[in-house]
């Protein structure tokens, strides 16, 4: 398997990666699949998987109050306005709007629950152990790691995936880009502002 | 729904010998009813196969950092099957 994170993040070294590869051999002795097989399966599920699709949600949302709001009461139907629609079939979609005084970030404690379809691949940090147990726990501490050092004012709301929600920061838009487009504002919206360990 | 938004609902103690999507880090810690979800098969039936697994409204339920840690002054906010909380005086 070669998914794009595999190299981004040097996954081969996790044991879990040593695991699938291992079942992956075994369905290829079988003559069940082949790693081409597997190859092309992936590429195609990550084909419409990107960051991008969460941070076109986010300048929509920067721009249209309407649709703000209609994001923040149901962000599935929100979404499927976009077209984003397949990329959100199989969950339900939360979206958590940050504000100058309050701050969201998402974990999931129980495993790595994350939307891939709009965010992306889930970075190797969101699948640790100390990411997932720290976060719910001193979540100040960890954004600070991260380079995200929030006011004292500002209060932060962990959100814990334990169930088919699948949540979505939507970052404050940051000051000065007023002029700015629709293309030009999803351009500054990054895959860790998406889940909040990142302003933006 | 049982649990309307602003409900102080506890989540139970117990300790399933099977799957749960209950973390053990919220086990008889008291939260308040933030919003709910649409309805979804409870993890712990679908985990043991049962033929035909009990659907349940999903509350995300809010914590206080303080409550579960001692310290803090962030929130945790999960998402918790019906069956998982309890009303809390």
């Amino acid at each position: 398997m070669t998914g794009p994170e595999e190299h981004e993040h040097h996954h081969e070294s996790l044991p879990v990666a040593a695991r699938v590869r291992r079942l992956e051999e075994r369905l290829i002795a079988a003559g069940l699949t082949s790693d081409e097989e597997i190859d092309e399966l992936l590429t195609r599920f990550y084909a419409d998987a990107s960051p991008v699709n969460g941070a076109r949600i986010v300048a929509r949302a920067w721009t249209d109050d309407g649709f703000r709001d209609r994001l923040l009461a149901d962000g599935s139907a929100a979404a499927a306005e976009l077209g984003l629609g397949p990329q959100t079939s199989d969950f339900q979609l939360r979206a958590v709007a940050n504000r100058p005084d309050r701050h969201n970030v998402i974990v999931c404690t129980l495993c790595s629950c994350y939307p891939l379809s709009l965010l992306g691949p889930s970075p190797g940090w969101y699948k640790s152990l100390a990411y997932r147990s720290r976060t719910v726990r001193e979540p100040r501490a960890v954004l600070a790691e991260f380079g995200l050092d929030l006011p004292a004012a500002t209060s932060i709301d962990v959100w814990d995936s334990t169930s088919e929600v699948r949540y979505l920061v939507v970052p404050v838009r940051p000051d000065g880009t007023d002029g700015l487009g629709q293309e030009e504002l999803a351009a500054l919206v990054t895959r860790n502002g998406l889940i909040g360990t990142a302003a933006v | 729904m049982r649990f309307p938004p602003g409900t102080r609902v506890r989540a139970r103690a117990t300790d399933p010998d099977h799957h749960t999507r209950l973390p053990r880090y919220l086990r008889g810690q008291v939260g308040e009813v933030v919003t709910a979800a649409a309805p979804q098969a409870l993890p712990d039936d679908v985990a043991r196969e049962r033929p035909a697994p009990r659907v349940e409204t999903v509350y995300a339920v809010r914590f206080r950092g303080a409550d579960l840690w001692g310290s803090g002054s962030h929130t945790v906010t999960v998402d918790l099957w019906e069956s998982y909380l309890e009303a809390a005086p």
